[in-house]
């Protein structure tokens, strides 16, 4: 996987945007051992100790946990990985906020468009 | 983390042109350092004077505690900017080659990886394209067991997906207790592999600082920086 790195954002930062999402998504489930540090930094093209960096947080916010001598695992707790996921769907939310406020819309046009592409949505839906 | 190499007042000149300032540097075990700066600024003259290739230099270097001499070069795996494989022998013969001459060079490592790469021992260098000569070359100089690894340019003339290649073997096979210390003037590819970064431009070290660190305390990547310290 090669992944775009935002200039101006840490390498550690982004590659722990990655990871939590493929948590949260449930791409990399509950429990799932973890590759070595190596392997993932060869994964996301990274420096092995930009990576270790990038896990240790992810420790640290228990998403992730290490069993002494059998290596490193996604959390097992539910309750962990749902509340990392309404943090990211609120920072997804408000960054969109904030890009429609830069285009100049105003809050009733913005939650006039979402409900546009939310009916749009559900005629799709309709018809599969 | 333990310095491997000790740079200190170094000065290189060549005739009245000095290429090399009172540059004091170290460089710890277990990191990749990215040396960057425009053509000309020097930097293959320091890796050549760590790799004691270039010994009229004033200032102290010490690598491992040592003076380049014979036994820091057994300790540095170096890779020229210049090709300097036999062109009219095959792949083989280097590996050959390598195995006489290196006592830490893993032959099976870098056999593995000709096969990962698909490249072909039988083949003679000459038949190949740059890019597989430069593969090449990096798998040779990759397979050996060294403390330090000096890569000049290694990314050269490599188009988009050979350079990723050359990253990852770059990334597979360097030690945790070796350093890489990698010069390049193509850096947006590469950022992301290094710890730390040197930019030397006008014979001084103009930045040393670690990757997110410059992220951070300038809003910028590397390359930005890079594009603003040099700018014409």
């Amino acid at each position: 996987m090669s992944s775009d790195f935002s200039s101006n954002i840490p390498i550690y930062i982004q590659i722990m945007n990655d990871v939590k999402l493929k948590i949260v998504s449930g791409e990399w489930e509950a429990g799932k051992r973890l590759q070595s540090v190596r392997e993932l930094a060869v994964e996301f093209s990274v420096n092995p100790n930009t990576m270790q960096r990038a896990l240790s947080e992810l420790e640290r916010d228990e998403l992730l946990y290490t069993e002494r001598t059998s290596g490193r695992y996604v959390s097992q707790d539910q309750s962990k990985i749902l509340k990392a996921r309404d943090q990211m769907a609120e920072e997804y939310t408000d960054n969109y906020y904030n890009s429609m406020l830069k285009l100049g819309y105003k809050k009733e046009e913005i939650v006039y468009v979402v409900s546009n592409k939310l009916d749009g949505k559900r005629e799709e839906d309709k018809n599969e | 983390m333990s310095k491997i190499i000790e740079i200190s007042s170094l000065q290189k000149k060549y005739g009245s042109k000095t290429v090399l300032d009172n540059i004091s540097l170290s460089f710890e075990k277990g990191t990749i350092v990215g040396l960057l700066g425009p053509n000309g600024c020097g930097k293959t003259s320091l890796i050549k004077i760590i790799a004691g290739l270039i010994n009229d230099y004033r200032g102290k270097v010490t690598i491992d505690g040592n003076i380049p001499n014979e036994y820091t070069k057994s300790l540095i795996s170096y890779l020229p900017e210049k090709t300097y494989l036999s062109e009219n022998n095959k792949a083989e013969y280097a590996l050959d080659f390598f195995e006489d001459f290196y006592a830490d060079f893993d032959r099976k490592k870098a056999e593995e990886m000709f096969k990962q790469f698909k490249l072909d021992p039988q083949q003679k260098i000459k038949s190949m394209s740059k890019g597989m000569q430069e593969k090449v070359q990096l798998i040779l100089v990759m397979s050996r067991k060294a403390k330090v690894y000096l890569l000049d340019e290694p990314l050269g003339g490599l188009d988009p997906a050979s350079r990723k290649a050359m990253l990852d073997i770059i990334l597979n096979n360097y030690s945790e207790d070796s350093l890489v210390l990698l010069s390049t003037h193509l850096i947006n590819d590469v950022e992301r592999i290094f710890d730390r970064v040197i930019m030397i431009g006008e014979s001084k070290v103009l930045i040393d600082d670690t990757v997110d660190n410059i992220r951070q305390t300038t809003g910028k990547s590397v390359e930005g920086l890079f594009e603003e310290v040099f700018k014409c």
